[in-house]
């Protein structure tokens, strides 16, 4: 018996309450972070907050403790409202629409659908053999990776409102024209011709109708200890270059080579992200103590971007289906589009 | 009893394969599980979201993992 089974509440009323005590420790610890970390780093060791070593050392530490915090009440809440949604009930709400209002819905669907990239092929094979249009799932493709909650977890924490929600609509406007373009260019030639060989067979389970509460939240538990289990070398050694530079790189280091005065910085950041395969909570304490050193945040978006939409093993899942002709078009229209959205932001922002 | 965990091998099938054995062992139910990594045939059995677990040819659970005590109610009623 797993710890979470053998504390599962037994009563609507102690799961309520259990709900509230987590949630009521929760925003304790956030709160007592920072000057617990003062009183430990400044006080207690001595450290100087202005000198090198005592600043990155509490960069590190604090940061570690508040992306971990944030990254566990987010992902909690967003997998239990995620259990509500399903890639069989998007494939159904997908069934029958154009172009145009289905890329929409594809790609504001693919933020709140629970996928994970390795139902990619599955997903891609079934949505067409139901008659969506290739275009309407690529803009469900694109969404799925490049909106995720982990990133949206750490942009609200980080940066706050303002980012977050520049961050989520980019993001949708990328997944959208990706799919129209990529609809336009007769991609049909290039996906293998099993795909359309393929027959969605047997019944379709839709695995979240009949889940109990309990359930959903032991989902959210579950969920919150898988993705801490697999990403926590990527945050240690993201938290740890941020610290890095937080503390060691010249003032104006950065912003001499990549910062608002270089017309190449968005391009320059795509080209490095895209290769580049990390998950955003490797990549944002990065974000953050670049920003710190005074890069245009377009520039950073576009690279947090380009580092989880467009990652390796995806790609080479992809090839599966698609040929590379179309694969390249897929890398290509959706790192133009970052591109893009890199430069009109720091165009209004800057 | 013939038992199928779709997917193409990552980290959710093989907990998938992991939790159906220890059901099987609490259920002390001899069976044969076979792993089905081709796509075609897992999206046969209307799969778009793996993992998947077939009994019998019979499509019982997709889209999760879940715990060992769920796959023995599942499975319980299937070997009787």
């Amino acid at each position: 018996m797993t710890l979470v089974e053998r504390l599962r509440p037994t009563t609507p009323v102690l799961r309520v309450a259990a709900l509230v005590g987590a949630a009521a420790v929760w925003f304790a610890a956030y709160e007592l972070n920072r000057p617990l970390w003062d009183a430990v780093v400044f006080d207690l060791a001595g450290q100087d907050p202005e000198s090198r070593l005592g600043s990155g050392i509490h960069f590190f530490l604090y940061d570690t403790v508040k992306i971990v915090l944030l990254l566990a009440g987010i992902i909690f809440v967003v997998t239990v409202l995620r259990s509500f949604m399903s890639v069989e009930r998007t494939r159904a709400l997908l069934g029958g629409r154009r172009e145009g209002v289905g890329n929409v819905l594809a790609a504001a669907l693919g933020v709140i659908t629970p996928f994970c990239s390795c139902s990619a092929v599955p997903a891609f094979i079934g949505f067409l053999a139901t008659g969506v249009p290739v275009g309407v799932t690529m803009s469900f493709l694109v969404a799925s990776p490049l909106i995720n909650e982990v990133a949206i977890a750490l942009l609200l924490g980080l940066f706050g409102v303002g980012p977050t929600l520049l961050y989520v609509g980019a993001g949708l406007v990328i997944a959208i024209v990706s799919g129209l373009v990529l609809g336009r260019i007769r991609a049909e030639r290039w996906i293998e011709p099993f795909v359309f060989e393929t027959r969605l067979g047997g019944q379709l389970i839709d695995s979240t109708v009949r889940l109990t509460w309990d359930q959903r939240i032991q989902m959210g538990v579950e969920e919150v200890g898988t993705i801490l289990r697999r990403i926590w070398p990527y945050l240690l050694v993201g938290i740890g270059l941020g610290a890095v530079i937080h503390g060691w790189a010249p003032e104006d280091f950065f912003a001499t080579y990549a910062g608002p005065g270089n017309p190449a910085g968005v391009l320059v950041a795509v080209l490095i992200g895209v290769p580049l395969y990390s998950n955003a909570a490797g990549v944002l304490p990065l974000v953050e103590a670049l920003h710190d050193k005074g890069l245009p945040m377009g520039t950073l978006l576009a690279f947090m971007m380009a580092v989880v939409a467009l990652s390796l093993p995806e790609i080479i899942l992809l090839r599966r289906v698609l040929r590379p002709p179309l694969i390249a078009a897929f890398v290509g229209v959706v790192a133009l589009g970052i591109i893009a959205v890199g430069y009109l932001f720091n165009l209004v922002l800057g | 009893m013939i038992i199928k965990v779709l997917g193409p091998g990552c980290a959710n099938c093989v907990n998938l394969e992991r939790v159906t054995r220890e059901a099987l062992e609490q259920l002390g139910v001899e069976a044969t599980v076979e792993k089905v990594t081709d796509f075609p045939t897992i999206v046969g059995y209307g799969v778009m979201s793996t993992p998947g677990l077939v009994v019998d040819e019979q499509l019982v659970l997709s889209g999760r993992v879940p715990t060992a005590a769920h796959v023995r109610e599942i499975l319980e009623p299937l070997v009787r």
